[in-house]
C-alpha cells in the first residue's frame, strides 16, 4: 500500500488497443441509442398492418416486425431504456451496498455480524426467485424488476466495501481524523466511503452489463418492459415466433445486447492488462 | 493569572490502567497505573521499546484506543477537567481544539483521496468556525509556519506528491491548525530519514517556542528525547520506570532498564575496531508472561529474587529534582 502511495508518478498509457476498441464499441451504441430515434422518421411504437413483417430496405433499414414497426427505431429506443435500466439499478446497488457495508465495518460488533449473515443470505438465494418475486408483489415492469434487482444486488457490494473498510479502518489517517474531533458521520462519509468506492466501481463497469441482460431476460419473459413500450428483451421475445421468416426482428436487439457486453468486457480487460504491465 | 490556575498542571494522568478484552472488567492490563505530569509550555519526552505502552498512554489522553481497548481505571485531567467523564460532544470538541496529535507514519496519515487543501480546510472549518475562504488563508499560512514552500501550490497537490518529510509538516500544520495547547507526537520522526528528522525536531522545538504549545514527544529513541525534552519518562512493560529531568535521568539514570537504553544509543566516538555496543540482553517485552513484581527483572543484570515482588511504585531519589524511579534496589547496586 505504501509502496503504491509513494511511487512516484510514471507516464503510462491510459488505454490500451483492448479498451479503445471496447470503449468505441459501447460509444457507437450509446450515440446510436441516443441520437438515432431523433433523426428516425418513423416513430418507434406507431404499427403500420399493411407494411408488416417487410425485410430490411431503404425505407426500414432493419425491416418491420409483425404490426409494421420499425425495428431499427424501437431497437435503438429499446436499447435507451436497457442502458438507463441497468445504469440505474448497477448504481443503487452499489450506492447502497457501499454504504451499509462501510457503516457495518466501522461500526463492527453485532451490527456487523448481523448485516454480514444478511449479506450471505441475500448471496446465497438465487437471484431470479427475488427478483420473480417482487414483480408478484409490485406488479411487471421495468421498475418493479429493477427494486427487485436492487434488493439483492447491493450484497456484493456491501461484502466488497466491508473488506476495503476493515483494512482501511486501523489506518493511521483514519486515527488522524478522529483525533480531530470529526464524527463518525464525517468520518464514514467524507474519509471511508471514497477510499472504499473503487472496487466496488470497478466490479460495477462488468455489472452493467449483467444488470442488462437480467432485464432483457425478465423482459424476454414477459415481466419487465410492457407493451406498447419495449426493451431488448421483448423485442427479441416479440420477433421469436417470426425467427425462420422475418429472422431481422430478433437480430438486431440481440446483437446490440451482444456489442454492449463485448465491448464492456473488452474496456474491462484492457484496464487490468495496463495494471498487470505497470 | 491566578494561583490555583498556575498551580494546576496542563496534563495529569493518575494510576491510568489500560487493558484489552471484551470488557473492561475482563480486559488483560497492558498498562499497568501510569502516572504522568505535564506543565504548560513543556516538553516531555515519553520513552520505552514497542509495546512498552507509550502509544496507548498517549492514545487515552484523547480517549482513542483501538479496537476491545479500554480504560480500566485511573484518571486523565487536562487543565483540571477530567477528560474521562466528557460527553461524547465534549469530547469531539476537545480533540478538535484543546490537542492536536501527529503520527508516526506521514505516509499513510493523510487521506489519498483528498487534496491537501481541501483535508486542512475541512479541519480549519470545524475547529475555528471560519468560512471556507478563511480556512483557505488560514491554511496557506499554516504551511509556511512549516516552512513549506509554496503554500498556495501544495493545497491543490495530493498526499502521493508529497515527500515523507513534507507529509509530516503538512499533518504538523493540520494539527497545530486549531492552536490546541497539547501537541501529541506519537513517534513523528521514526518513519523519516535521519536529515529530514533534526528538521521535524526543530519544528517542533520552534513551535513550543512560538505558541508556548506543551509537547507530549513518545519515541523509543533517547538520543531525541535528550535533545528536544524538559522532562522523561521511561516506560517499560505497561509500567513507568523512572521520571525526572531529562539531564537528571540522562547523566545519572536510576532504574537498570533507562541505563542500558542510554548506553545503547550509538554515538560517533567508537573505543576500538572490537567495540560492540551494548544490547539489552534476555527476551523481549512480550515473549514471557508477565508474573508480577518488576516487568524487567527477566533481562536486568542486576535481577535478585525479591524483584519477583517489588511494588512499582516511583520513589523520589532527591527532593531538589522530581526524579524518581520504581527500582528499589537502585544506590546499592553499583552505577
Amino acid at each position: 500500500m505504501v509502496d503504491l502511495i509513494s511511487r512516484p508518478r510514471a507516464r503510462t498509457r491510459r488505454w490500451t488497443v483492448q479498451s479503445a476498441v471496447g470503449g468505441t464499441i459501447v460509444a457507437v451504441v450509446i450515440l446510436a441509442a441516443v441520437v438515432g430515434p431523433l433523426l428516425s422518421p418513423w416513430p418507434p411504437n406507431a404499427t403500420d398492418v399493411l407494411a408488416s413483417l417487410e425485410p430490411p430496405s431503404l425505407r426500414h433499414w432493419m425491416g418491420t416486425d409483425s404490426v409494421g414497426r420499425d425495428v431499427l427505431t424501437r431497437s435503438l429506443v429499446g436499447a435507451q431504456i436497457s442502458l438507463v435500466a441497468g445504469v440505474a439499478v448497477t448504481a443503487a446497488a452499489l450506492a447502497i451496498g457501499t454504504v451499509i457495508g462501510s457503516i457495518v465495518a466501522y461500526a463492527g460488533g453485532w451490527l456487523d455480524a448481523a448485516v454480514s449473515r444478511v449479506v450471505d443470505t441475500a448471496i446465497a438465494i438465487p437471484f431470479l426467485v427475488v427478483v420473480l418475486a417482487t414483480v408478484a408483489i409490485l406488479g411487471p415492469g421495468t421498475v418493479s424488476v429493477g427494486v427487485g434487482m436492487v434488493v439483492v444486488g447491493w450484497a456484493v457490494y456491501a461484502r466488497i466495501a466491508r473488506a476495503e473498510v476493515l483494512a482501511l479502518r486501523e489506518h493511521e489517517f483514519i486515527m488522524a481524523t478522529r483525533s480531530l474531533g470529526y464524527t463518525s458521520a464525517r468520518i464514514l462519509l467524507r474519509h471511508v466511503v471514497p477510499n472504499v468506492v473503487r472496487p466496488g466501481l470497478t466490479f460495477a463497469t462488468m455489472d452493467v452489463v449483467a444488470a442488462m441482460v437480467v432485464l432483457a431476460a425478465m423482459s424476454y419473459l414477459g415481466f419487465g418492459a410492457q407493451p406498447p413500450v419495449a426493451d431488448l428483451g421483448s423485442i427479441i421475445a416479440a420477433g421469436q415466433p417470426f425467427l425462420l421468416s422475418a429472422w431481422w426482428i430478433s437480430t438486431l436487439p440481440a446483437v446490440i445486447l451482444i456489442a454492449l457486453g463485448v465491448g464492456v468486457g473488452l474496456i474491462d480487460d484492457g484496464f487490468s492488462l495496463r495494471r498487470k504491465v505497470s | 493569572m491566578s494561583d490555583v490556575r498556575a498551580n494546576t498542571p496542563l496534563l495529569e494522568i493518575d494510576d491510568l490502567r489500560v487493558g484489552f478484552g471484551a470488557n473492561p472488567a475482563s480486559a488483560s492490563l497492558t498498562v499497568h497505573g501510569v502516572s504522568l505530569r505535564m506543565d504548560e509550555g513543556r516538553i516531555v519526552g515519553l520513552v520505552g521499546e514497542s509495546g512498552s505502552g507509550k502509544s496507548l498512554t498517549c492514545r487515552s489522553i484523547l480517549r482513542l484506543l483501538p479496537d476491545r481497548g479500554h480504560i480500566v481505571s485511573g484518571s486523565v485531567r487536562f487543565d483540571g477537567r477530567d477528560v474521562l467523564g466528557l460527553s461524547r460532544a465534549e469530547l469531539l470538541a476537545f480533540r478538535s481544539k484543546q490537542v492536536g496529535m501527529i503520527f508516526q507514519d506521514p505516509f499513510s496519515s493523510l487521506n489519498p483521496t483528498r487534496r491537501i487543501g481541501s483535508q486542512m480546510v475541512e479541519a480549519l472549518r470545524l475547529a475555528l468556525g471560519v468560512s471556507e475562504e478563511t480556512a483557505r488563508g488560514r491554511a496557506v499560512s499554516l504551511l509556511d509556519e512549516v516552512d513549506i514552500p509554496d503554500p498556495a501550490g501544495k493545497l491543490r497537490m495530493y498526499p502521493h506528491e508529497l515527500s515523507g518529510g513534507m507529509r509530516q509538516r503538512v499533518m504538523l500544520a493540520i494539527a497545530m491548525g486549531a492552536q490546541p495547547r497539547l501537541l501529541i507526537a506519537d513517534e513523528p520522526t521514526t518513519a523519516l530519514d535521519t536529515t529530514t528528522q533534526a528538521q521535524i525536531l526543530r519544528l517542533l522545538r520552534r513551535v513550543r517556542d512560538e505558541n508556548a504549545t506543551s509537547i507530549l514527544l513518545v519515541s523509543h529513541d533517547f538520543g531525541v528525547i535528550a535533545e528536544m525534552c524538559d522532562e522523561v519518562v521511561v516506560m517499560y512493560g505497561g509500567y513507568v520506570v523512572e521520571s525526572g529531568p531529562v539531564e537528571e535521568v540522562y547523566l545519572r539514570p536510576r532504574h537498570p532498564y533507562t541505563r542500558a537504553l542510554i548506553a545503547a544509543v550509538p554515538t560517533l566516538e567508537v573505543p576500538d575496531r572490537d567495540y560492540r555496543r551494548p544490547t539489552i540482553p534476555g527476551p523481549p517485552l512480550g515473549t514471557t508472561r508477565y508474573e508480577g513484581g518488576c516487568p524487567f527483572a527477566p533481562r536486568c543484570v542486576n535481577a535478585r529474587p525479591e524483584c519477583r515482588d517489588v511494588p512499582m511504585t516511583l520513589v523520589p531519589i532527591d527532593d531538589v529534582h522530581a526524579h524518581a524511579t520504581a527500582c528499589p534496589f537502585e544506590g546499592r547496586v553499583s552505577a
